[in-house]
């Protein structure tokens, strides 16, 4: 079974795209390690929104805010230890768990 | 101005600034390292591109020892491999060692700089969804090691997954050098150099194949399988001292004990893509249930033990491979959030039943 195969849930993603502010620099479809994004001619297109993983890159590296997502990690452990301690969910690696 | 000192094993080289020092290069002599290159902004050391005997034991110990993977790094600052010149390309990395070790080796037969950036020892991925390689980190360390002095092009080409941690354009603002984002594995480094320097789509794609999977079992396996002895105390002091003892059912129970990890940490990650359902949790707790069943069939112990052990077993498998999902290299937040806020109260409901179960079955 390839990779295309493997796909998380559905209809959960913070991603939110807004195609009017894109200005086609082509970041988002370059940095994105699913393809969620592709060029279309002069724009970027939101194409596999359910691929997203929520890390960012595209958000962080468009220089007009034309892309929204609440970052964070996909980490389970990440999440109770962040309920635990009151924050937000961190990977925090410096402990001797698995995250990471 | 530039100030060297040496001594008997360190070769050491600054950048005086009149406001404080900073050590431009990496001041330690290591034994990956090769000797020094003199640029217009000092002494950068040169780095193998072979890993020896010691990098490849290092590598297999860390997969293991969580407390030795943590404290694996390299000085953070500019390197040099092969023979640099001013128009050789600089590779961005971490100075988590392994990261490095791999980006070298990745290097072989190339002249190439390679800006480690500081962040404690974690790797680009990770580092770049804490922030720690970031833009602040990059800007700092182009600057502090005069990079404009050593390479004559604005360039430098940063590993794609650190892009959740570096805003190119700002990096452009602030520094002058653009961001190019590299193939998201450094063994594809070659091709993509004799590509001119643009990615193909397999290049950008992170995938998760099995090899891969299987490397990340010990990291969940080890801290899993430290709290065997304690439960097993515990299952222990319930079959002797309850009214009729157990002690075939203990350690039959303390065999589904490991199994059940073993499910949930080694066979859920190995056969992830071939499980039904999508949420990690779903998966750990149907392959728990498939895999126990066999075994309590051989033992024949009876029909209620059979519900407690299929109440208490799997919910374990269930929430281990749940915690495979920081592992992974697909899931999101949203979707770990949403699967922990319906798996963790079943799980709890089922061990909690199966615990009162065995209990009024003993006393």
């Amino acid at each position: 079974m390839k990779y295309r195969n493997m796909k998380y849930l559905k209809n959960v993603t913070t991603l939110k795209y807004n195609s009017e502010k894109c200005i086609g620099c082509g970041m988002c479809a370059d940095v994105c390690p699913h393809s969620v994004f592709i060029m279309q001619g002069r724009k970027s297109a939101l194409i596999d929104k359910d691929a997203c993983m929520e890390c960012g890159a595209c958000k962080k590296n468009c220089p007009t805010g034309a892309i929204e997502v609440t970052e964070g990690v996909g980490c389970a452990y990440a999440i109770v230890m962040g309920k635990l301690r009151g924050t937000e969910p961190s990977c925090d690696c410096s402990n001797d768990t698995g995250c990471c | 101005m530039i100030n060297e000192k040496k001594t008997n094993e360190f070769v050491v080289s600054k950048i005086i600034f009149p406001d404080k020092t900073k050590i431009i290069s990496p001041i330690k002599k290591e034994r990956w390292m090769l000797g020094d290159i003199l640029t217009d902004a000092g002494k950068i050391p040169l780095i193998k591109t072979v890993l020896d005997k010691k990098d490849n034991i290092e590598h297999r110990q860390i997969r293991w020892n969580n407390k030795k993977r943590m404290n694996y790094s390299v000085s953070p600052g500019l390197y040099g491999v092969g023979n640099p010149v001013k128009d050789s390309p600089v590779f961005v990395s971490a100075n988590y060692k392994l990261s490095f070790d791999i980006l070298r080796e990745s290097l072989k037969n190339f002249n190439a700089w390679v800006l480690v950036l500081e962040t404690k020892g974690i790797n680009v991925w990770c580092a770049a969804g804490k922030g720690s390689f970031g833009t602040k980190e990059l800007n700092y360390r182009i600057k502090s090691v005069a990079l404009e002095k050593i390479v004559s092009h604005k360039k430098i080409i940063v590993p794609q997954l650190g892009a959740p941690g570096i805003a190119a354009h700002l990096v452009k603002k602030e520094t002058g050098f653009k961001v190019i984002y590299g193939p998201v594995r450094a063994a594809d480094i070659p091709k993509y150099v004799e590509n001119n320097f643009i990615k193909t789509e397999e290049m950008k794609k992170v995938t998760f194949p099995v090899n891969e999977r299987m490397k990340l079992v010990p990291m969940e396996l080890v801290p899993a399988l430290k709290y065997v002895p304690h439960i097993a105390f515990v299952l222990l002091i319930l079959n002797v001292f309850g009214s009729a003892p157990m002690l075939t059912e203990t350690l039959l129970e303390i065999g589904l004990l490991l199994i059940s990890i073993i499910i949930g940490t080694a066979l859920t990650p190995m056969l992830l893509p071939y499980i039904p359902f999508r949420s990690f949790a779903a998966k750990g707790w149907i392959l728990g249930i498939v895999s126990i069943l066999p075994l309590i069939y051989i033992f024949e112990k009876g029909f209620t033990l059979v519900i407690i052990y299929l109440l208490l077993f799997p919910p374990l498998s269930s929430y281990l491979a749940l915690n495979f999902t920081g592992s992974s290299t697909y899931t999101n937040l949203s979707g770990v959030v949403k699967e922990m806020k319906y798996s963790l109260p079943l799980m709890i409901v089922s061990i909690v039943l199966g615990i009162v179960l065995k209990i009024y079955i003993l006393f």
